[in-house]
C-alpha cells in the first residue's frame, strides 16, 4: 500500500496538522519510504496469534469511587493560552 | 582524593556522610560546571537554587543526626520529559512553549523525597523521538566526545536521552534522568561512555512524564556506573497508583544484591543479532565481553530469537500509533503555545497549532501513526504490528528456557557527527535495532560502556534480563564493568 498527495492531506487533516502543497508533495515519499519498510510484517504468519496488550501481565485495578483529587480549577488554568472566568477560552465555534 | 566534580552518586554518598564535604559545596560545584557549559547546548533551563535548596536539606539533617536518604546530597540533571512543579517542560518542542507544571512527576518527586536536587532540565530529542538528539527544537545537543582525529567535528550524543548523555559524561552533572521508549536510555549512553539502565516496563511510574509511547515509556537512571545506576533506580521506582500499568511490588535493594559473581548464571547470544555491517570492532568487542562473563562464571549458551528482523518495522508502527493518540491532547486551548490566525475558527486554530508546534519527525510520526490507525488499514498495520509483538515476546520467553540473560551489542555504531544521519529518517530508526526488541517485550536492560573504538569513540555492551530481573541485569553489568577497566573520559573543550 502506498500513499499519494490526496491521502497525505487526508492524514494531515485527521491529525489536525496544517500542511502547504509543498509539504504535502514531500511528505508523499517520505511517507512511502516508511510504509514501505513496515510492509515487511506482512510477510509473518500470525494467523494463530493474539495482538499483544500487555508486555507485563498486569491486571487493571479497581480502586474504591472516591473523590481523591480536585478543587484545582485555577491550577488547571494556570497555563491556558486563553482563559476567562474561569473557563478555557477559544476562537467562536457558533454564529 | 578526586575533586567533587568526578564524582558518581556513591562518592557523593559517602563524601558527604563522612564529612569529607558538605552537600552545599557538592550543589556549588556543579552549579558551576553547568553554567560553565552553555557550548554543549546540553540543560534547557538552569536551576541552581533547587539544587541548593535540597543541599541545604541534606546539610541541616546530617548536622541533626537523621538518617540520610539514597540521593542525598546528590544533584542531579533532570531529561525535560518529567514534569516539574514551577519549572518550565517542553519536552524540546515548541509546542509546549510557556507550559510550567503545577504539579511534580512521580519519578522526580521520588527522586527528591530521597534527597537529590536537580541542577537543570536537559535537552533532548523532541518528544523523545529521535536517536540523535537533532529533532529538539532549542537545538542540538553536542557530545563531549571528540574523534581523535585532532579534528572538532561536533558529534551526537545519540538520543532522546542526548542531554543526559552529555552532562554525564562531561562530568557536569554526577547523573541524570533518561526515559527509553526503543533504546534512549541505553544507545545515548553508549554513545558517551557511561551507564545507563531501562528497567522492567512498569517499574518506575509514567505519572508526570510526557507521554511518547505508553506502552512502552519507562524512565530510567543514566550515571557513571553500575552501582550509581542501582542506587538511583531504587529511588526512582516503586509503586505509583497514579498509573494504572504501574507494577504493584516492592522495590528490590539492588545496589545491597550487588555482586559480580556469575557462577551458575547462562547468557545467551542471539545469533540474530549479528546484522549485516557491522563494524568488525563491535564484533570484538561483543566477543570480549563473552569473555568477561565467561571470566566471571557464566556459561555461554547459542540462541534464537527468530522474529528480531520484524522488531523494528514493528515498533515504527506501535509508537506512532501510540504517539498520534497520545499527542492529540496539543491543541492550543489548555497549555502550550497557540497559533490562532487571523478570522481562524476552531479547527483552523487546531490545525495552525499543532503545524508551528511540533517538529518535522513529529509531525511525520503523529501521521504514520494516524494513518496506521484509520480505518481500512488498522488490521494491516497496528494489529499485525501487536501480533509481530506478541511474536517477540514468545522468543525472548522461549530463550529463557535455555538461558538467564542476553549478552548484544547496544548500538551498531559508535557516535556519528550531527548532520551525517539527520536527512534520512530509515537510517536514523536502525540504530534502535539492538534495543527495541528488548522495548518491545518490556525487559530490563543494561549499557555498560565497554572500550573504545579506533577513533577513540566509546561503544557499549547490552544486557538484558527476564521481566523483574534487574539484580541478574544489574550483576551481569558489574562483572563486565570490572572486567572492562573501562575509564576513557571525553577532554574537556567547552
Amino acid at each position: 500500500m502506498s500513499v499519494d498527495k490526496e491521502t497525505v492531506k487526508k492524514i494531515a487533516s485527521l491529525s489536525r496538522i496544517a500542511v502547504t502543497e509543498a509539504e504535502a508533495d514531500a511528505l508523499v515519499p517520505e511517507l512511502n519510504n516508511i510504509l514501505g519498510w513496515v510492509e515487511q510484517l506482512g510477510e509473518v504468519d500470525c494467523s494463530k496469534v493474539e495482538p499483544m496488550t500487555a508486555v507485563i501481565p498486569n491486571k487493571l485495578r479497581l480502586r474504591d469511587d472516591e473523590v481523591t483529587d480536585g478543587n484545582v480549577r485555577d491550577k488547571v488554568l494556570a497555563n491556558a493560552p486563553v482563559a476567562e472566568h474561569g473557563f478555557f477560552g477559544v476562537p467562536k465555534v457558533i454564529e | 582524593m578526586a575533586e567533587i566534580f568526578e564524582l558518581g552518586i556513591a562518592g557523593i554518598r559517602t563524601g558527604v556522610a563522612s564529612g569529607d564535604f558538605t552537600a552545599k559545596e557538592v550543589a556549588e560545584t556543579f552549579i558551576d560546571r553547568v553554567s560553565a557549559a552553555k557550548s554543549l547546548n546540553a540543560v534547557l533551563v538552569e536551576t541552581p537554587d533547587h539544587a541548593l535548596a535540597a543541599a541545604e536539606a541534606t546539610d541541616k539533617a546530617k548536622a541533626a543526626g537523621e538518617t540520610l536518604g539514597k540521593m542525598a546530597g546528590v544533584p542531579i540533571g533532570m531529561k525535560d520529559l518529567f514534569c516539574t512543579e514551577g519549572v518550565a517542560t517542553t519536552a524540546a518542542s515548541l509546542i509546549l512553549d510557556g507550559f510550567t507544571p503545577q504539579y511534580e512527576s512521580t519519578v522526580s518527586a521520588n527522586l527528591f523525597k530521597a534527597g537529590a536536587g536537580m541542577l537543570g532540565k536537559l535537552n533532548m530529542d523532541q518528544f523523545a523521538m529521535g536517536s540523535s538528539n537533532e529533532t529538539s527544537a532549542f537545538g542540538n545537543v553536542i557530545s563531549p566526545w571528540r574523534r581523535n582525529d585532532g579534528g572538532n567535528t561536533d558529534l551526537a550524543p545519540g538520543g532522546s536521552s542526548g542531554g543526559s548523555a552529555a552532562v554525564v559524561s562531561g562530568r557536569i552533572c554526577p547523573a541524570a534522568t533518561g526515559t527509553d521508549t526503543g533504546g534512549s536510555i541505553r544507545q545515548p549512553a553508549a554513545f558517551v561512555g557511561i551507564t545507563g539502565f531501562k528497567p522492567t516496563y512498569g517499574r518506575c511510574s509514567r505519572w508526570g512524564t510526557i507521554a511518547f509511547a505508553s506502552s512502552l515509556d519507562q524512565a530510567g537512571p543514566m550515571a557513571h556506573d553500575v552501582r550509581d545506576c542501582a542506587i538511583m533506580l531504587e529511588a526512582m521506582a516503586g509503586f505509583d497508583p497514579k498509573d494504572s500499568t504501574s507494577l504493584d511490588l516492592p522495590v528490590p535493594e539492588w545496589e545491597a544484591g550487588l555482586k559480580s559473581d556469575l557462577t551458575g548464571k547462562r547468557i545467551g547470544i542471539p545469533k540474530e543479532y549479528r546484522v549485516d555491517n557491522m563494524p568488525p570492532e563491535i564484533d570484538a568487542l561483543w566477543q570480549k565481553g563473552i569473555e568477561w562473563l565467561q571470566d566471571a562464571g557464566a556459561k555461554i549458551v547459542d540462541v534464537s530469537l527468530p522474529h528480531t528482523k520484524y522488531a523494528l518495522p514493528a515498533y515504527y508502527i506501535i509508537a506512532p500509533a501510540e504517539a498520534s493518540s497520545n499527542l492529540a491532547r496539543y491543541d492550543g486551548v489548555r497549555y502550550g503555545m497557540r497559533d490562532l490566525p487571523d478570522g481562524a475558527g476552531l479547527q483552523d486554530m487546531y490545525a495552525a497549532t499543532r503545524e508551528s508546534g511540533f517538529g518535522p519527525e513529529v509531525k511525520r510520526r503523529i501521521m504514520i501513526g494516524t494513518y496506521v490507525l484509520s480505518a481500512g488499514y488498522y488490521d494491516a498495520y497496528y494489529t499485525q504490528a501487536q501480533k509481530v509483538r506478541t511474536l517477540i515476546s514468545q522468543d525472548f520467553d522461549k530463550a529463557w528456557e535455555s538461558c538467564d540473560l542476553l549478552l548484544t551489542p547496544t548500538a551498531p555504531s559508535a557516535a556519528f557527527g550531527l548532520g551525517e544521519k539527520a536527512d534520512d529518517p530509515l537510517a536514523m530508526y536502525l540504530n534502535d535495532v539492538f534495543t527495541v526488541p528488548s522495548s518491545l517485550a518490556g525487559l530490563p536492560a543494561i549499557s555498560v560502556p565497554a572500550g573504545l573504538d579506533g577513533q577513540g569513540l566509546p561503544l557499549g555492551l547490552q544486557i538484558i534480563g527476564k521481566a523483574l530481573d534487574e539484580q541478574s541485569v544489574f550483576n551481569a553489568g558489574l562483572a563486565m564493568e570490572e572486567r572492562a577497566g573501562f575509564v576513557a573520559k571525553p577532554e574537556q573543550w567547552w
